[in-house]
């Protein structure tokens, strides 16, 4: 059984960014514990010489040509963020000084 | 005339040709309605309340729609306005409808009720003490109740065919790429399916012609290949009843009315046959794996720069999903769900091949019971996961699925049956709901509200 500490819960909820409380640490930790105790039953399937499905319709590597065409304005795609600066996006600081 | 709200798509296509009405009178009724019983039920997150001049449709909340604003249901995006309309948005708008709100549905439809929703939930229009099914829970209730003509929804794991049942409407899932998902705020991108949702198949039928088709937007869309299969009444059609669709874990009068649904249609010309789809209990596991893994990588463009709040807002399930996927894609971890649950995948399909190379379609309920109470699920999320027991086998595989009633329960809740059939597989699939509602009245019952 795949036991979800609240360590682990706590390191994945840095890498996902999501802030998560104490309180919800706590409970995800009791029920992606469960959860993952459930799915552990596809482990029962025998799929030793199976490959793994992720298309289901066929389709391979599906080409256009690369030309330009008209898109977003500058302000459309602006138009929903808090924070701009000269026509660009403003986000946090990434890297330190 | 008065009530125009209440009239199907093909009627009020036909009204419109014969000048007895126009789409506005249409729309300035569907707005009547939504002003009168919304409050109730609660269907609509948005409602765009000037009269137009088209067909009034209902759009789920996860569906670009330019100008209007675009939630998914959820207090992040509580301020999103779209610059550009879904592809599929676009081509109903082209046909001559005009969209009357964005309905509600679980947080980025993340659910099976719209209890996830960061508005509240949609209530059931036959029972307000009851979901009304979900993802695209606003979407069925906002059918049934009459409040708009026709509505669009998306179905990753069941999500149109599920409140399609719970509030006794149509819906089609289609085949995965027939119908762009250009514009839908991504869920799962190797399942999410826009598909229409209305009062009838015929209708369901004629939204989805003008729905589908290749779109450079979407590189998975994919309808060269759709061959029209050869029509019922052109051919001996043979229906297979797959054995764990009427497994022990099923209502008995959810089982007893698709049964007399098959015995009908017997009646009537079809064929049937017991099949057996053996990877069926493996679906509910291996499609919380894939469907969170690929959550966990979609929902990272949620940064609150470019749009929308801070992650932190995000709803309890959203949480829960991307925590859930990020843990089975890490390292160490990754061959055990991931890869595992994709090679079961294969399996899942490999079943409904077989499947079909005995029998034209199958035939089976859309989950195990009617529409339960709100609340009685939300405290426990492996409880809620397994309502998608009968409907994540079509996602997993890629197929078609109709959804339409076939019944009511003791308590007066619509009973609602699904049929699946291959890949591009649609007008037959259609054919055959087609021919189940001309036998029966299901379909136009309506709840008192």
């Amino acid at each position: 059984m795949n036991k979800l500490t609240k360590q682990e819960v706590d390191h994945i909820g840095g890498l996902t960014n999501l802030e998560l409380t104490d309180i919800e640490v706590e409970k995800f930790s009791t029920q992606l514990t469960k959860i993952l105790d459930f799915v552990e039953k596809i482990s029962s399937v025998d799929t030793g010489n199976i490959s793994p499905l992720t298309q289901t319709t066929g389709s391979k590597n599906v080409f256009r040509e690369d030309a330009v065409k008209e898109s977003l304005t500058q302000k459309e795609a602006l138009s929903n963020t808090a924070s701009s600066y000269m026509g660009l996006f403003k986000v946090k600081q990434v890297l330190e000084k | 005339m008065s009530d125009l709200n209440k009239l199907t798509l093909v009627e009020s296509l036909l009204g419109i040709k014969q000048k007895k009405f126009n789409p506005k009178e249409i729309f300035s009724d569907c707005l009547k309605r939504i002003k009168d019983i919304d409050k109730k039920i609660f269907s609509f997150v948005t409602t765009n309340n000037l009269p137009m001049s088209g067909i009034p449709f209902a759009v789920k909340d996860v569906l670009s729609t330019k100008g209007l604003k675009t939630t998914a249901s959820s207090k992040i995006l509580d301020n999103y306005i779209p610059p550009f309309d879904a592809t599929v948005v676009e081509k109903l708008k082209k046909a001559g409808s005009a969209v009357i709100g964005k309905t509600n549905c679980d947080a980025f439809a993340f659910g099976a009720s719209t209890e996830n929703s960061g508005f509240g939930p949609t209530k059931n229009p036959w029972d307000l003490t009851r979901v009304a099914g979900g993802s695209s829970g606003g979407s069925a209730a906002a059918v049934a109740a009459d409040e708009c003509i026709f509505a669009l929804g998306t179905d990753t794991g069941g999500s149109i065919r599920q409140p399609a049942s719970f509030c006794g409407i149509s819906g089609l899932k289609p085949t995965y790429g027939v119908c762009s998902r250009y514009g839908l705020l991504a869920m799962a991108s190797s399942l999410d399916c826009p598909g229409p949702m209305g009062k009838t198949v015929e209708d369901c039928e004629v939204i989805f012609n003008l729905m589908r088709g290749e779109d450079e937007k979407d590189a998975t869309t994919k309808t060269g290949s759709h061959k029209d299969p050869p029509l019922l009444k052109l051919r001996r059609t043979t229906v297979g009843l797959p054995k764990e669709f009427f497994s022990d874990g099923i209502d008995n009068e959810v089982k007893d009315s698709v049964k007399e649904a098959a015995k009908l249609l017997e009646k009537n010309g079809i064929f049937f046959e017991e099949v057996s789809l053996p990877h069926t209990e493996f679906c509910v596991p291996v499609y919380y794996v894939i469907v969170s893994s690929e959550i966990s990588s979609n929902m990272a463009r949620y940064t609150g720069a470019r749009f929308g709040h801070e992650r932190k807002l995000f709803e309890e399930e959203v949480k829960r999903r991307i925590m859930l996927g990020t843990y089975s894609l890490s390292a160490g971890y990754f061959d055990e769900f991931y890869l595992k649950a994709s090679k079961v995948r294969r399996l899942i399909l490999d079943d409904y091949q077989k499947a079909f190379k005995k029998v034209d379609l199958l035939l089976g309920p859309v989950l195990p019971n009617v529409a339960f109470k709100i609340g009685e699920k939300t405290s426990d999320p492996l409880k809620m996961y397994l309502e998608d027991i009968l409907t994540t086998g079509a996602n997993l595989a890629g197929i078609p699925g109709l959804a339409l009633p076939c019944g009511f329960s003791g308590e007066n809740l619509p009973v609602g049956m699904q049929i699946l059939g291959p890949h591009f597989s649609e007008n037959l699939i259609f054919d055959l709901g087609k021919k189940y509602q001309s036998l029966t009245d299901w379909h136009k019952k309506r709840p008192n509200i």
